[in-house]
């Protein structure tokens, strides 16, 4: 009963944070509510027996990135001018349709087809995750994101430098 | 009584297409980052949840990857951020067209 009332509030705590994220006008604002909506993710990440995500979430999303955003954001000091409206007047609209036509779409399929009964006792500990990733199954694509890393590293000072 | 692994397949959905309209409607250009970065963790709660639903770990796998990914698209994504800025002097992503026709 607890793990419900955790599941259904944090659900609720993302989902108006991430309305706050697109709804907000101040970017600053938006990069705020998408840090509540990270680490309810991470919360329900935990109730959903993934401890190692949920940790992971609130390192590397809540911790790194969104600094980094941030960091951006108060570097560039955007004018906290409001948007103007022009020709997106109808676009909003639109894209407010669509989404709810998505919402609608995937919602009935996921009705229709999604009764999976979770098997009991599953727990995802750090232990059980790490040994699959360190197996041989995906120990070259783990090696592989280092390069990937180590690349977008390069790429980002190489682009944010003024004259290299 | 605990909550169907279902519910969070539709709090994914959700999230998702949160991200997506955004991703239309905002017109800061960090704005319509933090949108892509929404929608990226919409697919990491799909995989955590249905990894839950078939008591596979592969979905976790997945997710550290896909965080992978995000970690190297923010501080690119972010560079380039700030290039064009420093070329427009705006964020604003109507001001970036020199490629459209």
């Amino acid at each position: 009963m607890l793990e419900a009332i955790l599941f259904y509030s944090f659900a609720g705590l993302a989902l108006a944070s991430a309305v706050g994220v697109v709804a907000q006008r101040n970017p600053i604002l938006s990069a705020l509510s998408l840090i509540v909506t990270l680490c309810s993710l991470s919360a329900i990440f935990g109730l959903l027996g993934s401890p190692f995500i949920a940790a992971l979430q609130v390192i590397v999303y809540a911790g790194a990135i969104m600094v980094l955003f941030l960091f951006v954001l108060m570097l560039l000091n955007v004018p906290r001018r409001e948007e103007g409206d022009g020709p997106r007047g109808v676009l909003k609209g639109v894209a407010i349709l669509l989404g709810l036509l998505f919402v609608v779409q995937v919602g009935a399929v996921i009705a229709a087809h999604g009764h999976a009964a979770a098997p009991a006792g599953y727990e995802a500990t750090t232990q059980s995750v790490a040994q699959l990733l360190f197996s041989s199954r995906f120990l070259y694509v783990f090696e592989a994101t280092s390069v990937l890393i180590l690349s977008a590293l390069v790429g980002a000072v190489a682009l944010a430098k003024k004259d290299l | 009584m605990t909550f169907p692994v279902q519910h969070a397949i539709y709090l994914s959905l959700g999230l998702f297409t949160l991200g997506v309209v955004g991703v239309f409607l905002r017109r800061n250009i960090i704005t319509v980052f933090m949108c892509i970065e929404l929608m990226l963790n919409a697919v990491n709660l799909a995989f955590v949840a249905f990894s839950r639903a078939q008591g596979a770990l592969d979905g976790q796998i997945l997710v550290f990857f896909v965080m992978t990914v995000a970690a190297a698209e923010a501080a690119v994504g972010l560079a380039i951020v700030i290039a064009l800025h420093r070329s427009k002097d705006t964020l604003d992503v109507d001001a970036f067209n020199t490629l459209k026709w």
